[in-house]
């Protein structure tokens, strides 16, 4: 029997090392008709804010080879409305359920973490410095250190459970903002968010996103994201998790032979909403095949001689 | 209403025109609950440039032979992969998604369809003849090879019909037809579906006449289930998901 327990420190022990990423499983619910959610590591829920937001105009998603773009632009009704309707609905799923905190200033950060803090079912959060779609906050403070440690220091004070913090590739040195994150207390990180792209239709020459821009993401963007979470992983010491178009078993192996300790799985969820059950049960058999008796011997794994 | 995953077998590829198909589908086991002007997501294998399945609305349904039919438009990769299926093949479908058409309070009512709109209102119409109303279409093409499965359609309700060329029926849209330029309708309850601009014209009127008109929308989405947020529609409460909250609106719910 193979151990695919992954504990990646600080409350945060997951059964298997397969969770889904914020965005694209809803709130866990949207799922329940399709499988027994407990089966999965994890679930990370829509990205939350301190107050109700609309999101981007429609259209919002526009579908490229092997991938799609998305400008949802963090539309969510905000952190109370998620904690007294929504979180007495979820919080006895039996996985670990984690809240991604966004904001446009360092107080709404602040103010969504000290309130998901007092979520006795949520041993962690997800903070996204990494959004695309957003004009004021998100990426903006992923992709330089000072800004990422403001964020991450102030949240720190306020939250004591499970940080993780969500990374963006649109930068030039990803592992310099890890490292950075990591000095602040963090307890991992999570990467890739997606990576700004844009779409256009040539016959009418417009844009397919209302927003002109957006975040690429699926199996388009995984060399990209393997190469991140790689480079990121020989960095930092705390537990990495990979994201990045995994479709399969073979693609979740990868992030965890690269140095992830732990996967995402996202936009795959459109496609087909039982992948996660299937990538579980992939990562078992394989490590089955190759005599491996835990999972996280996989983690780092790849041989470079 | 429960959401299930399903391979189904093409049993029928039915050629209407260069643009469109009707697939039959057929299900190993007794089909599960379906209401019209629900949906499918469709995975479209071997379309290499496709990725995201293919929201399809559910044009009719036999719980009798386990089958439903599906009006196809091929307008890229993946409905043309999918025009091109044949007898046996394997198609497997995220279903039935999003709410219905309501059941109408009055037995007078019309049925408007343009392109490939027209396909959810063949399965209404048949609900609602069941229940003892008999349906009105008015469906409206380009020309005259454009409208769809006419025989269909008019096996279970009256048929009227409009095209741009003139080539059948009332030359014109549909709101240029005898039974949307009277200033007294005769029905109280209009469900439309097809493209934007006809729909906001057909609300427009029904509005006028305080009528209640029940649209049924197109967006573009990923998911089709309410997770990615994608096809939002704007509404008085916002923006929300067309996919679960809809495909089907009170017209006089959204902000046109």
């Amino acid at each position: 029997m193979v151990d695919l327990t992954v504990d990646l420190k600080n409350g945060l022990k997951l059964k298997n090392p397969v969770m889904t990423a914020s965005g694209t499983f809803g709130y866990g619910e949207e799922y329940e008709d399709f499988f027994d959610i407990s089966q999965l590591g994890g679930i990370v829920v829509k990205g939350t804010t301190g107050s109700h937001r609309e999101g981007n105009p429609y259209p919002r998603m526009a579908e490229t080879p092997h991938g799609m773009l998305n400008a949802v632009g963090l539309q969510n009704k905000g952190v109370d409305y998620f904690t007294q309707e929504i979180y007495p609905r979820i919080k006895d799923y039996n996985t670990n359920l984690l809240v991604n905190v966004s904001g446009s200033t360092v107080e709404e950060y602040e103010d969504v973490a000290r309130k998901v803090n007092e979520l006795e079912n949520i041993p962690g959060i997800e903070l996204n410095i990494s959004c695309p779609n957003v004009k004021e906050g998100g990426m903006a403070f992923g992709t330089s250190c000072p800004s990422a440690v403001s964020v991450i220091h102030a949240v720190r004070k306020v939250y004591d459970k499970h940080i993780m913090v969500k990374l963006s590739p649109n930068v030039t040195n990803v592992a310099e903002i890890a490292s950075a994150v990591e000095g602040e207390g963090a307890d991992s990180v999570s990467l890739i968010n997606t990576l700004l792209g844009m779409a256009i239709d040539a016959e009418s020459r417009r844009p397919l996103l209302s927003t002109v821009t957006g975040g690429l993401s699926g199996p388009a963007v995984k060399p990209v994201a393997l190469r991140m979470v790689w480079q990121v992983s020989q960095t930092i010491k705390i537990p990495v998790v990979g994201l990045g178009g995994i479709m399969t078993a073979t693609d979740a192996i990868e992030f965890l032979l690269a140095g992830a300790s732990a996967v995402q799985i996202g936009t795959a969820n459109f496609i087909d909403p039982l992948v996660s059950v299937k990538v579980i049960k992939g990562i078992g058999d394989y490590c089955e095949r190759h005599g491996i008796n835990s999972v996280t011997e996989l983690t780092g794994g790849m041989i470079t001689d | 209403m429960k959401k299930y995953i399903d391979d189904f077998i093409v049993t029928g590829n039915k050629r209407i025109n260069p643009e469109y198909v009707i697939l039959t589908l057929q299900l190993h086991r007794e089909l599960p609950d379906i209401l019209p002007g629900q949906f499918a997501e469709v995975r479209v294998d071997n379309a290499p440039n496709t990725f995201l399945r293919r929201p399809i609305s559910i044009h009719d349904v036999d719980f009798g032979m386990r089958q439903i039919k599906l009006l196809v438009q091929e307008i890229g990769e993946g409905t043309r992969v999918m025009g091109s299926l044949k007898e046996g093949d394997k198609l497997n479908l995220v279903y039935p998604l999003g709410n219905s058409f309501s059941d109408p309070e009055t037995k007078e009512v019309l049925l408007v369809g343009g392109g490939c709109g027209v396909a959810p209102l063949l399965f209404l119409g048949r609900k609602l003849k069941e229940n003892g109303i008999t349906p009105r279409f008015l469906l409206g093409a380009r020309d005259k090879d454009g409208l769809i499965a006419l025989d269909e359609y008019e096996k279970v309700g009256e048929v009227n019909v409009t095209t741009e060329d003139g080539s059948m029926g009332t030359k014109g849209f549909v709101i240029h037809h005898p039974l949307m330029r009277t200033d007294k309708p005769a029905y109280d309850h209009i469900f439309t579906c097809g493209p934007e601009p006809m729909m906001k014209v057909v609300a427009k009127y029904a509005e006028k006449h305080g009528i209640k008109c029940e649209v049924s929308l197109e967006n573009r989405m990923a998911c089709g289930i309410g997770a990615c947020l994608c096809c939002v529609t704007d509404t008085k409460d916002g923006n929300v998901c067309t996919c679960t909250d809809g495909p089907v609106f009170d017209s006089t719910y959204l902000k046109w």
